[in-house]
């Protein structure tokens, strides 16, 4: 790992955060990289860090100018620079040792039926049947590459292109907590209920923000998830 | 119970300086719009100046008090009003039992502040008392205030205690106020600096130069999460791109399709996938929370290394202020 070259640009995001770039688009190997510097920031945080938050390619470092102009002995640079420099010092041991390995959350679903309204849409504008959407979709792996627009609301990679539909043309009012969508290439689960687009095929009993628990969300940016098929018979929704 | 919550208002929450450490779990900051004025509010009753206080929106919050409190106003001026007297504002002020507080309609800004001394008995929740109506966390059970809502005050630090008794034995309130106006600006047309964003340079020259040009104007869908600004000239790409979600902040301004930005507020998504053509500068964030829909904003291009000077500057403002109302205490003494 350690051998791997890493292209690593630092660009503001205003005057309290930057955004550390570590590659171009969608891939696990450099989503593996985030994971690592998001780890050695929170291990050797500088003084005046507030928070990281991992994205698909890139890892945003908040922080607070002042507190890292104090802490700074001769005060030449400016907190951006300073903040740049700890990065990339971060940076070079990337890979130094093994990331520990995360297990697959299995999350089970209940397809179709009044939990996942638009299933038999999804079957038929691909050509597929309501029993091969449901296998396509539950027998990948899905890597989580981050958390963002909710609490707790997965970005995932890895859905296969068979089953890709459109958003709706009109988005629902109201999406309950727990349903399983696709829009285009995508697939993911709403946390909270809110309005959205999505084409909803399911729905999981398990609560994904959890605002009492530490850390507060079931799944965190590089855990893997399957979706396992389970009827809903025995389950309360 | 200390304080009752006679007429919610517009949007009335509590806010303190927000929640941080859970962004990559999609939760999202909050906090007060503007920070200068809560920090300035909780040190006039002597509280550390992350406390959680009350944000008033534009108009309507009325509260008793149960017991003798003491409070401070600060931000907007909406016409706070003590027991049918004009209450004083940017200084510690002493409610009497029973006495009932109104905001009725804003003359300057558009939110206010309420400090109480002890602060407010709520739960942490995730390490803030901010509230995210959405997630139904932090604040008062999670919602904005509503009518007949009840809350305590904690125990007073000694500053707090030695101000509350002063004015107990005195008069309601002193004499001396805070001056803001180094800090922050209550004018409903201003000038907001910027950075450049992360993605200036996607965007064609023309609107690189507009965005610092045209005048824009905040629409009536601003809320404490985004302000949606109107112009002339939509602004608009060199060529469309697929931009990835990545993080974001308060102050980021992002362009939709329509051209017309938008820019992130307090309680903004922890990411976004739209362009980002600029970012307010911290130090500006406060003022443009105090402007209310259709007021009008230019944009102003400063440098990285300005901003952050500006950022440490202020912080000494602060700091200067905490030191000047613990020096008040000790020459009354």
């Amino acid at each position: 790992m350690s051998q791997l070259t890493i292209k690593t640009t630092m660009k503001p995001l205003g005057d309290s955060a930057l955004i550390v770039q570590l590659g171009e688009g969608i891939y696990p190997s450099i989503h593996e990289k985030v994971s690592y510097l998001s780890l050695l920031i929170e291990e050797n945080p500088f003084e005046g860090f507030i928070e990281a938050v991992p994205a698909y390619n890139n890892l945003t470092i908040y922080y607070n100018p002042y507190i890292v102009y104090l802490s700074q002995t001769n005060r030449t640079l400016t907190p951006f620079q300073q903040v740049s420099t700890h990065l990339k010092t971060l940076t070079e041991r990337i890979g130094d040792k093994p990331l520990l390995k995360k297990s697959v959350v299995e999350l089970p679903v209940i397809y179709g039926g009044e939990f996942g309204p638009d299933l038999e849409y999804v079957a038929k504008s691909n050509n597929l049947s309501i029993e091969e959407v449901i296998q396509i979709h539950s027998e990948n792996e899905y890597l989580v590459y981050m958390i963002g627009f909710a609490p707790g609301f997965p970005f995932l990679g890895g859905m296969d292109k068979r089953i890709a539909t459109p958003r709706k043309e009109t988005p629902r009012l109201t999406i309950p907590s727990g349903s399983v969508g696709i829009a285009g290439k995508q697939t993911g689960v709403y946390p909270l209920e809110t309005p959205g687009g999505w084409q909803i095929i399911g729905r999981t009993p398990l609560d994904l923000f959890l605002p009492d628990m530490s850390p507060p969300t079931l799944l965190e940016a590089g855990d893997k998830i399957r979706f396992m098929p389970v009827s809903a018979k025995g389950l309360s929704l | 119970m200390t304080v009752t919550v006679l007429h919610a208002g517009l949007l009335t929450t509590i806010q303190d300086l927000g929640r941080y450490g859970a962004q990559k779990y999609g939760v999202i900051v909050s906090g007060a719009m503007d920070s200068y004025s809560l920090r300035i509010a909780n040190l006039l009753v002597g509280n550390e100046e992350g406390e959680a206080a009350i944000e008033v929106t534009l108009f309507g919050t009325s509260l008793q008090f149960k017991k003798d409190q003491l409070i401070a106003i600060t931000g907007a001026d909406l016409a706070a009003n003590l027991d049918g007297v004009k209450a004083p504002i940017w200084r510690p002020v002493l409610a009497r039992k029973g006495s009932i507080l109104t905001f009725k309609s804003s003359t300057k800004g558009a939110r206010a502040y309420i400090a109480f001394a002890g602060g407010i008995s709520v739960p942490q929740a995730m390490g803030s008392k901010s509230t995210y109506i959405r997630a139904g966390i932090g604040g008062f059970q999670g919602r904005a205030l509503q009518k007949g809502d009840t809350f305590n005050c904690g125990e007073m630090s000694t500053l707090g205690q030695s101000l509350f008794y002063q004015l107990k034995a005195r008069s309601p309130h002193f004499t001396w106020s805070v001056n803001y106006k180094a800090l922050l600006n209550l004018q409903q047309a201003q000038t907001i600096r910027v950075l450049e964003g992360t993605e200036f340079n996607r965007f064609d020259q023309q609107s690189q130069q507009i965005l610092f040009t045209e005048s824009y104007t905040i629409s009536r869908q601003a809320d404490r999460m985004g302000y949606r600004l109107e112009s002339k000239t939509p602004l608009t790409l060199i060529e469309e791109f697929e931009l990835l979600s990545e993080g974001v902040t308060y102050g980021t301004i992002q362009v939709p399709t329509n051209g017309q930005p938008i820019i992130l507020m307090a309680d903004h998504q922890t990411t976004g996938g739209y362009p980002k053509i600029g970012q307010v500068i911290s130090a500006d964030l406060p003022n443009l929370a105090q402007l209310q829909p259709t007021a009008t904003i230019q944009f102003k291009k400063v440098s990285l290394e300005q901003a952050q000077t500006v950022f440490i500057k202020n912080e000494r403002l602060i700091a200067d202020i905490k030191r000047s109302i613990q020096l008040k205490m000790h020459k009354l003494k």
